[in-house]
């Protein structure tokens, strides 16, 4: 995946800030992409601020979020990968995440790609210098291609990324082992 | 229960809290595989998040809301699952990890997992409750099983002993502040120490509760006699030969004398003063008696920025205190701090004594048997004397998706667990802090050290 950045410098980003609880009321999955960062993007006549960066109209299209360290804290809210997903982001680079954001995010085929502390500030500043800043995300080789050639692994798990890959069913996953879970609930029963 | 090579475990679930919010889809997602819930003997439902607190045979307005709530109802009576909600279970209905405990479902050594972060909760019981998506809740309405990664581990050791006036709640917002938001992402607390062994359950839940806005999923107290004094007699908790049977089980469950951990944090209770946040997220906290901090006194450039953004939401400047700051709004509740130990503690401050006018408080139980609790005790009474509404249970202001929330620029101190911007209200600004600081500064109409009021 290729795709210019969206940079968000900001720390902490809870999941009320990505959507606030009063979009939860929602019984599916889809739409939430206009609701992404609601109280950041819009004023409160519901006009967009022109200066939050994904309001900016080359923004449209980018897949890439970059944003602070600890992405995605607070609750446990699934429509937080669902709002970004339905914008249309696919990858988020941070220096960490919280626990279960990323799990989230990974169930919804948004990728969380942890990268160090230089690189991250790198990132910002090459941004800075180009807004239209491209990098390449290759989740097979676990790389990070930087605009200077610097190549950047970062971390998966080998099964969340066979999933993801290759579009693996968890819960089908699961359900495969029902003689495992029959016999284990049996041994508990006793 | 297994684990395939490269692959992450399958845990097997002991019990699944649903509530409206985060089960919708999850149910929609069993539908459409043509499934129904594997055990709804171990799955429990309450309305919580968006239930009104106001008299509850009035309609609810919010069509959303009251669509999420019918569709609940639904999902639970079609798949066999109790619900504590308003048309069943009603006089049980209440906040999911309160009701948990209250019902004996959380039992140590449980795996317990909710689409709610708080679900954190329930590990006071020496359970393992943890927050999951709903993609997760619809792998376990399906499987009962969940996948996991083993997590790291962390000894938060609370040394000595609380001072008169502070609070368990304090002892967390203290780590919180010391640790960081982020400072337990990767690893599961166990809270160690003096200070916890002496803690009763609800103080050791209040504990538990917040370990999500330290960045763990999980916290974990060792059970003992106070855990099972608390469980012994609870409708779903063994009975007879089966209850001693399973406290002997649950004696072996603590953590070995020597065991080691992956890093350990230490707070010293003894020297504790009443907690309060000043920005926000939960990390931004401070002694009550403390002033703002200076962003110009920050050394990392990033950190000085999140500082002045979060300043400047809350309308604060550096250096100023606390004490005396004005507030709109006083809420006693949430899965925090809305047990009867709590709203006794609220009351016994607030007892002949009147609200500042001009400052709406409300009271909100975690549950219906707490709030028939209370009555019993007169503590309703006390409260409305004072002027404070009385409500029926729920999140309510906590997450502010049901009507009950702050005006755009209202400053509130709250004894629920987040002071994210606009988390109780668009606009709205937060002061975590404990019930005695709540019920003090709802008195005096400013933020206001609550050992300054008691005998």
């Amino acid at each position: 995946m290729n795709s210019k950045i969206v940079p968000l410098s900001a720390e902490n980003v809870d999941t009320d800030q990505i959507i606030p609880a009063r979009f939860l009321k929602v019984t599916d999955k889809l739409g939430l992409g206009k609701m992404l960062f609601s109280d950041w993007r819009y004023n409160d006549d519901g006009s967009p601020k022109p200066e939050f960066v994904i309001n900016k109209p080359e923004m449209a299209g980018r897949q890439v979020l970059l944003a602070g360290d600890n992405f995605g804290c607070g609750s446990s809210r699934e429509h937080a990968p669902w709002a970004l997903t339905g914008w249309g982001i696919r990858a988020v680079i941070s220096t960490s995440f919280a626990d279960i954001f990323r799990n989230n995010s990974l169930k919804n085929g948004l990728l969380p790609v942890i990268v160090d502390k230089d690189t991250h500030e790198q990132l910002f500043s090459l941004c800075e210098e180009d807004p239209n800043t491209e990098v390449s995300v290759d989740l097979a080789t676990q790389t990070l291609n930087l605009p200077d050639g610097r190549k950047v692994t970062f971390p998966i798990d080998a099964f969340s990324k066979t999933c993801l890959l290759n579009g693996v069913d968890e819960i089908g996953y699961v359900q495969g082992m029902r003689e495992k879970i029959e016999a284990y609930e049996k041994a508990m029963a006793k | 229960m297994a684990q395939e090579p490269e692959s992450p475990a399958v845990l097997y679930i002991d019990l699944h809290l649903v509530h409206e919010v985060t089960s919708p889809q999850a149910f929609d997602g069993l539908r459409k595989r043509g499934l129904r819930v594997r055990r709804p003997d171990r799955t429990f439902g309450t309305l919580d998040h968006g239930i009104p607190t106001h008299d509850r045979s009035l309609p609810i307005l919010d069509e959303m809301a009251a669509r999420q709530i019918a569709i609940m109802e639904n999902n639970a009576a079609e798949n066999g699952v109790m619900l504590y909600g308003i048309k069943t279970g009603a006089d049980k209905q209440g906040i999911v990890h309160v009701i948990g405990p209250e019902l004996g479902l959380t039992q140590p050594g449980k795996t317990i997992v909710c689409g709610d972060s708080h679900t954190a909760t329930h590990g006071a019981f020496g359970a393992l409750g943890f927050g999951i998506g709903t993609s997760e809740v619809e792998m376990v309405l399906a499987t009962q099983c969940l996948l996991q990664r083993k997590p790291k581990t962390c000894n938060v050791k609370v040394n000595g002993r609380l001072q008169n006036g502070v609070t368990a709640k304090d002892i967390i917002l203290g780590i919180i502040a010391k640790y960081g938001v982020g400072g337990g992402t990767g690893y599961v607390f166990e809270y160690t120490g003096e200070a916890i062994r002496a803690m009763n359950m609800e103080e050791r839940m209040t504990i538990c509760n917040m370990s999500i806005e330290g960045g763990s999923r999980a916290g974990m107290i060792a059970p003992d006699d106070t855990t099972f004094e608390f469980l012994k007699g609870r409708e779903f908790c063994p009975k007879g030969a089966d209850w001693d049977k399973a406290v002997a089980h649950w004696r072996t469950l603590p953590t070995d004398d020597g065991a080691t951990y992956d890093a350990t944090f230490e707070l010293d209770a003894d020297t504790l003063e009443p907690m309060i946040t000043y920005g926000t997220n939960p990390g931004m906290g401070m002694h009550i008696t403390d002033r703002v901090p200076d962003p110009q006194g920050v050394g990392d450039l990033s950190q000085r920025r999140a500082l002045e953004k979060a300043l400047a939401y809350m309308g604060l400047q550096p250096n100023q205190p606390l004490l005396g700051h004005p507030v709109d709004v006083v809420f006693i509740g949430s899965c925090t701090n809305s047990r009867i130990g709590d709203l006794r503690q609220a009351a016994a401050m607030l007892k002949g004594k009147r609200v500042k006018d001009g400052v709406r408080v409300m009271v909100v139980p975690g549950s219906e048997p707490i709030k028939k609790q209370a009555e019993r005790e007169g503590l309703d009474q006390i409260f409305k004397n004072a002027g404070a509404e009385w409500r029926e249970a729920g999140c309510s202001m906590c997450i502010a998706m049901n009507g009950d929330q702050l005006s755009p620029g209202q400053y509130a101190v709250s004894t629920s667990n987040r002071n994210f911007e606009g988390r109780q209200g668009k606009g709205g600004r937060t002061f975590l802090a404990s019930p005695l600081t709540a019920a003090a500064s709802a008195i005096t109409g400013v933020v206001t050290d609550a050992r300054t009021m008691m005998k």
